[in-house]
């Protein structure tokens, strides 16, 4: 296991002794990404990436599209060769190897399943087209292959073809057939991307169990921040070919390194405020927050709609009038116009509160990050 | 966006007359003037050579067919299909694979000079290769001197046609083998597969009605063409005569009844053709379905 990286992260208990566990079995592999750069023609898609995946560790790939998480997804998996740069498979060169030697279990986001195969065909597939001397007897492919069927809980369904399942179906044999040929590596691509909403939370269970169960070094790409936050233990948030922040979920949430993140991270606002004096100022008041040890100067304040409470005395907290305000699962949100140049922000208040359009009302931030506007890199 | 090919059909049938703007008899004329058109352009002239060829007994029929140079033109029209239809076929594979799989520079251009053929009269396909490989053209003194034959020989023959039926195969599959993108491909190969297992095991399997389809237009191209193959043929009786020439030159004849015989041959294969190409939409159609579906 990598040392480097397992020492500056903090695990949750559980996926701590997964890696732990992980590292004990020689199939699954640390994976290394140094330094990679990828360029389509003159457009760099990955500007020097670096990052480290412990053995058994689930990370995600995050970021809106374009970002390149995709591209890096498939230098990975050997589909795509970086411009320069190392990729080390347990301090390996991996783009030594070919596609097929990798040995990287794939999982893409339309399945990719052969559709003139049935179920057991295409999950059986991997064994059945390795070189002869490779190659288990059918009976013992079949075996396999029913085996992984039931651990995917789609037994029966072993002579259906892709076209006469459903989309969760389809996604957990496109993950049967990658477990097949018990890759060192699983990359998933958009795993559930597919999928209508009440699938996919079902199917991020299921994937997490999977994980628990095999142990596999699992990279998955995904551009929704929910899914990431709930699967993965690691996040590497992404943008424009670089990488923004890496960290558990709650590093992540909790302390976003600069606007990028906290404004793709969850819900948010931001409002343009002035530190100087010690405070934070918006307009020329003081709205009680102390300026840290953050420069003079403009400055983007950011907060949450569920980290605010309401205070009774304007002076010294923000304020603003009530736009529109609309019920929100267990609680109201409220729209605000705050400060002289009407910001749009929006809160969270208990649904049972009685609000009336157009009054104004004086809130404060619990939790809330700063980041000087002229300098985006002070702010880490 | 399941049921996207069949959606044309299915809406049509169950429109109402209510949706249709067209008074009931403008449709009944539009559907009149069609079945007329039809009768008269494709079944009368069909069923005219069928009758002109057993007009005068099946015995006369049959004479015709099996005399030698009759059985000559047959074989050497089959002999052509048989190289110009597979060698159509792998540069078609080969093309397409090359147009919807991979980016390379020229690639617009390669997709559009596919279509050349399409846009060349025959006649003037055959001209190329005379004035390439005849006697007075660039390579002829060459070729008389290792004495080798092109034009006005089988060889010519074989070229010509495959010149004029470029074009079927690879129309056929490009556009699918575009709309099915390489993830399969990608799939295969990092499950293990190789080049050439995921090629037989994945793409060709995925390709397969299209590809024959398009072997069954090549063929009746290849069978059928006489433009092209006239120029280089000179039509030597027995050696350098098709099925098409042969009619062609019974006709100039005036020997109606084994022209049409010969003829009658032609338009059964046309009609198989039909049959097999029917036969085969209707299962692409599904294919089509299901890949879409997928």
């Amino acid at each position: 296991m990598d040392a480097r990286v397992t020492n500056e992260v903090n695990y949750p208990a559980a996926a701590l002794d997964r890696v732990q566990a992980a590292a004990s079995r020689d199939k699954i592999v640390d994976v290394s990404v140094e330094n990679v750069v990828r360029l389509f023609g003159m457009t760099p898609a990955l500007h020097g990436v670096s990052l480290d995946i412990a053995a058994g560790e689930l990370v995600a790939l995050l970021g809106p599209s374009g970002s390149g998480k995709t591209t890096l997804l498939r230098i990975l998996a050997g589909l795509d060769l970086p411009t320069s740069g190392r990729v080390l498979f347990d301090g390996e060169d991996a783009l030594q190897l070919t596609v097929q030697e990798r040995n990287v279990g794939l999982v893409f986001q339309n399945y990719a399943l052969f559709r003139h195969m049935t179920v057991l065909e295409n999950i059986g597939f991997g064994l059945r087209v390795r070189p002869h001397d490779r190659r288990p007897s059918r009976k013992e492919i079949k075996r396999r292959a029913l085996e992984l069927l039931d651990f995917v809980q789609l037994s029966g369904l072993e002579k259906r073809f892709p076209s006469q399942l459903s989309g969760g179906q389809r996604q957990r044999v496109a993950f049967a057939r990658a477990l097949a040929i018990e890759p060192r590596l699983l990359l998933l691509d958009e795993p559930f991307g597919a999928l209508d909403a009440k699938v996919r939370r079902e199917l991020r269970r299921w994937l997490l169990e999977i994980h628990n169960k095999t142990g596999h070094t699992t990279v998955f790409v995904t551009h929704d921040q929910e899914e990431a936050l709930e699967l993965a233990d690691r996040i590497v948030v992404m943008r424009d070919g670089k990488i923004e922040q890496i960290g558990t979920p709650d590093e992540i949430y909790d302390q976003p390194n600069s606007p990028f993140v906290f404004s793709f991270i969850g819900e948010s606002s931001s409002l343009p405020v002035r530190l100087e004096k010690g405070k934070v100022w918006l307009d020329s008041r003081p709205i009680g927050l102390p300026q840290g040890n953050l420069p003079n100067g403009p400055a983007q304040l950011f907060l949450r709609p569920h980290d605010v409470e309401i205070v009774a005395d304007p002076a010294r907290a923000l304020w603003g009038t009530i736009l529109t305000h609309r019920r929100h699962a267990g609680a109201r949100r409220v729209e605000l116009s705050v400060g002289q140049n009407g910001s749009r922000v929006e809160i969270e208040l208990p649904a049972d509160l009685r609000l009336e359009l157009a009054r104004e009302i004086a809130f404060r931030p619990r939790r809330y990050r700063l980041f000087p506007t002229a300098n985006e890199a002070s702010a880490n | 966006m399941t049921d996207v090919a069949f959606t044309p059909k299915f809406v049509l049938s169950m429109r109402g007359p209510s949706v249709t703007t067209e008074k009931p008899a403008v449709r009944i004329a539009l559907i009149l003037v069609s079945v007329a058109f039809l009768v008269l352009f494709l079944l009368l002239p069909l069923a005219a050579v069928f009758y002109e060829a057993l007009r005068k007994g099946v015995g006369i029929y049959f004479t015709a067919l099996v005399e030698p140079d009759a059985l000559a033109a047959i074989k050497l029209t089959l002999l052509v299909a048989a190289i110009a239809v597979p060698a159509n076929v792998v540069f078609g594979l080969a093309a397409s694979w090359a147009i919807a799989k991979f980016e390379f520079p020229g690639k617009s251009i390669l997709n559009t000079l596919i279509d050349l053929p399409f846009s060349v009269s025959p006649v003037i396909s055959g001209l190329i290769y005379v004035l390439l490989f005849g006697a007075q053209g660039y390579f002829g003194s060459f070729l008389k001197s290792e004495g080798i034959q092109i034009i006005f020989a089988v060889p010519g023959i074989v070229l010509a046609t495959i010149f004029v039926t470029f074009p079927f195969v690879a129309r056929e599959l490009v556009p699918l083998m575009q709309e099915q993108g390489t993830q399969d491909e990608e799939a295969a190969l990092s499950l293990g597969a190789s080049g050439w297992k995921t090629f037989f095991k994945v793409t060709l399997p995925n390709i397969r009605w299209a590809l024959l389809y398009g072997v069954v237009l090549c063929n009746a191209r290849a069978m059928g063409e006489f433009g092209a193959v006239s120029v280089v043929s000179g039509h030597i009786r027995g050696k350098t005569n098709t099925m098409p020439l042969h009619v062609e030159i019974l006709y100039n004849e005036y020997n109606f009844a084994a022209a049409f015989a010969v003829a009658s041959l032609l338009a059964l294969l046309a009609l198989v053709t039909l049959v097999i190409k029917v036969g085969l939409e209707w299962r692409y159609a599904d294919q089509i379905a299901a890949s879409r579906r997928h």
